[in-house]
């Protein structure tokens, strides 16, 4: 007599279990979609913003940018159909008038801690950087996140000529490629320099491909 | 390769969960009296970050682009999900096994360090390969902890320590000693 | 077990059963986001507000949560809130939803909110699983923000970024880094444990 019972039980038990997961589970996919949906316009305004503040900061306040992708090494004005745009690489030429002066382009690598993310406007025609901007990092407060904010450190890439080459506080001879490290956070600042110029040594061809390829954008 | 080794090393020393990003302190603070058991719960852990590195990036790859607000859900419940199976297969095909390391599986799913790899690989954009080399250096870096921790700690047993500092503040303390040490290990990576 | 009053409920959580200085609960956030004053004040508010739906949703639902799927309910429940909390800073205050960074989510591993869920919401009315997690809520709170005073003060020299020690103050940056999180729960958990003993040798003085 028990066994059917226990059976039965153990069925209907199973059954209820799934059931008050499966609701639990609706209940909560109804809310997490309700919030998604309800903040999303805001989120995607304030990332918006964000990246619109960097590109006009490193590129001295453009009329206007147009967003490129870098797509098999070349760049391109339009994602490939289907591509997921967000997960591209991207680069964007800024304009004063109807003349391009510049690329905004950004980059990460390794800093003194971890990576450091950064952003710069780089003049194809005269090969300078126009303004650098660190986005993310996790340097020694106090020391290394003198990159962020030492505003002295920042306003040494301003229009300066590439290669980059760092030199210590109060030494160099003045040359157009000398970037002046901050005392102290010698690692960070050669870190800032390098990724500069590891990444339009990568990106040149393409920036000058493109520039080529597009009167307009000279 | 170069790429690769970067992040076994910084997800281990220069960046370690326990020492340098609080993750997963409960283990710390709980496994860290005997250096046998906090091997065994380092094991563990590298073996769960294994796993769960994998789900995450399954997830991220043919599940999360369609519904991106779903990503703390399914990861908490996948992860959680797989551990419990794992554990009734190596219970059923390895007791040896399931002796060693069993217990400490269902403690490890609700351990932060197990999502927070997650969440890392999600948004460094990480390669199935780079993710696995990721969670098996933050595994290596958490064991590294523990087993420091445990070694201390054994040897301070027959010390003569204030009644008041015994236990957690103890622990604390000597926690903040090791992340000084580690603070050494920053800029290791950088070449410069 | 005796039953509580509804003003132990909310008292007990604050001082004697505080979740961080005295069950040593939820320590990767209290030492993860404490850096600066106005990220425990974040991090806290939205700790709270996780901890108390939670609660409220738990205590009500409890009657028809079979207790097999139990803590799988639980953890949905709290990954709900989670995930709305994570949503909702990330559209009002970006730049603190970035400098928490993963810790936000993390908040659904905060092992404070499933031990209240578990040990009181579960058996307990709404009334008083709201005073119990508005009660550790408050406790938990109160760490965090000793913990942001006392390390952006010392480690920055300023308070929710104002200046206090004005110029020529040389901040100890070791404070804002991990070991000065580390070392300054040690400490503060050395003087919980010391008012403790106090009172303790009070009570039986008496």
């Amino acid at each position: 007599m028990r066994a059917p019972a226990a059976a039965q039980s153990e069925a209907t038990t199973a059954a209820r279990l799934v059931k008050v997961l499966g609701g639990a589970g609706a209940v909560a996919g109804l809310a997490i979609v309700t919030a998604f949906l309800a903040t999303k316009p805001r989120i995607e305004a304030n990332r918006a913003r964000a990246v619109q503040a960097a590109i006009e900061e490193v590129l001295r306040q453009p009329d206007r940018y147009e967003t490129l992708y870098v797509v098999n090494d070349r760049l391109a004005a339009q994602p490939p159909a289907g591509a997921d745009a967000s997960r591209l690489e991207q680069v964007y030429l800024g304009y004063r008038g109807a003349t391009a002066i510049g690329f905004a382009v950004t980059a990460a690598e390794a800093g003194f801690q971890d990576l450091i993310h950064l952003i710069f406007g780089y003049d194809p025609a005269t090969g300078t950087i126009i303004g650098m901007r660190v986005l993310d990092n996790r340097e020694t407060p106090g020391l290394g996140d003198k990159i962020v904010r030492d505003s002295g450190f920042v306003a040494e890439f301003d229009s300066v000529v590439l290669p980059l080459r760092g030199v210590k506080a109060g030494q160099g001879q003045d040359s157009p490629g000398e970037v002046h490290m901050i005392t102290g956070a010698t690692i960070s600042s050669r870190a800032v320099i390098r990724i500069i110029n590891n990444r339009i040594q990568r990106l040149r061809p393409l920036l000058d491909a493109y520039r080529a390829a597009r009167p307009e954008a000279r | 390769m170069g790429e690769l080794f970067w992040i076994l090393l910084s997800a281990m020393v220069v960046n370690n969960f326990t020492l340098a990003m609080f993750l997963g302190l409960c283990p710390f603070m709980g496994v860290s009296a005997r250096v046998e058991t906090a091997l065994r719960m380092g094991a563990a852990n590298i073996f769960v970050m294994v796993l769960t590195s994998l789900c995450a990036w399954a997830l991220n790859t043919f599940v999360l682009p369609h519904a991106p607000y779903l990503q703390l859900i399914s990861f908490i419940i996948v992860i959680a999900s797989l551990v419990q199976i794992v554990e009734m297969v190596i219970k059923k095909v390895s007791p040896a096994l399931f002796r060693a390391l069993g217990i400490y599986l269902p403690l490890i799913t609700t351990n932060c360090a197990i999502l927070a790899l997650a969440i890392f690989q999600t948004t460094r954009g990480c390669t199935l390969v780079e993710g696995l080399v990721f969670a098996v250096g933050a595994g290596l870096g958490l064991t590294l902890a523990l087993v420091l921790m445990a070694s201390i700690r054994e040897s301070s047993e027959l010390a003569d320590i204030p009644a008041l500092a015994k236990g957690t503040a103890l622990v604390l303390i000597i926690a903040g000693s090791l992340s000084l040490a580690f603070m050494g290990f920053a800029g290791l990576l950088s070449g410069g | 077990m005796k039953q509580s009053t509804a003003q132990e409920d909310l008292v007990r959580g604050i001082w004697r059963e505080n979740p961080v200085l005295v069950q040593v609960l939820g320590l990767c956030p209290t030492l993860a986001v404490t850096n600066t004053l106005a990220n425990s004040l974040v991090m806290g508010a939205a700790t709270t507000f996780v901890l108390i739906s939670s609660s409220l949703m738990v205590s009500s639902i409890r009657r028809w949560v079979p207790n097999a799927v139990r803590i799988s309910t639980f953890i949905l429940i709290i990954a709900t809130f989670v995930t709305i909390a994570d949503l909702v800073l990330q559209a009002v205050v970006p730049v603190i939803h970035k400098a928490l960074g993963a810790f936000v989510p993390l908040i659904v591993v905060n092992c404070i909110i499933l031990a209240r869920q578990e040990a009181f919401a579960s058996k307990n009315t709404v009334g008083r699983s709201l005073l119990d997690a508005v009660g550790n809520s408050a406790g938990f709170v109160m760490a965090l923000l000793i913990m942001g005073t006392i390390r952006e003060l010392l480690g920055s020299g300023t308070l929710l970024g104002m200046s206090v020690f004005g110029r020529h103050f040389e901040p100890w940056v070791i404070f804002v880094l991990p070991p000065g999180g580390f070392l300054t729960l040690g400490v503060m958990l050395l003087g919980a444990n010391w008012l403790q003993e106090r009172r303790k040798s009070a009570a039986g003085a008496a």
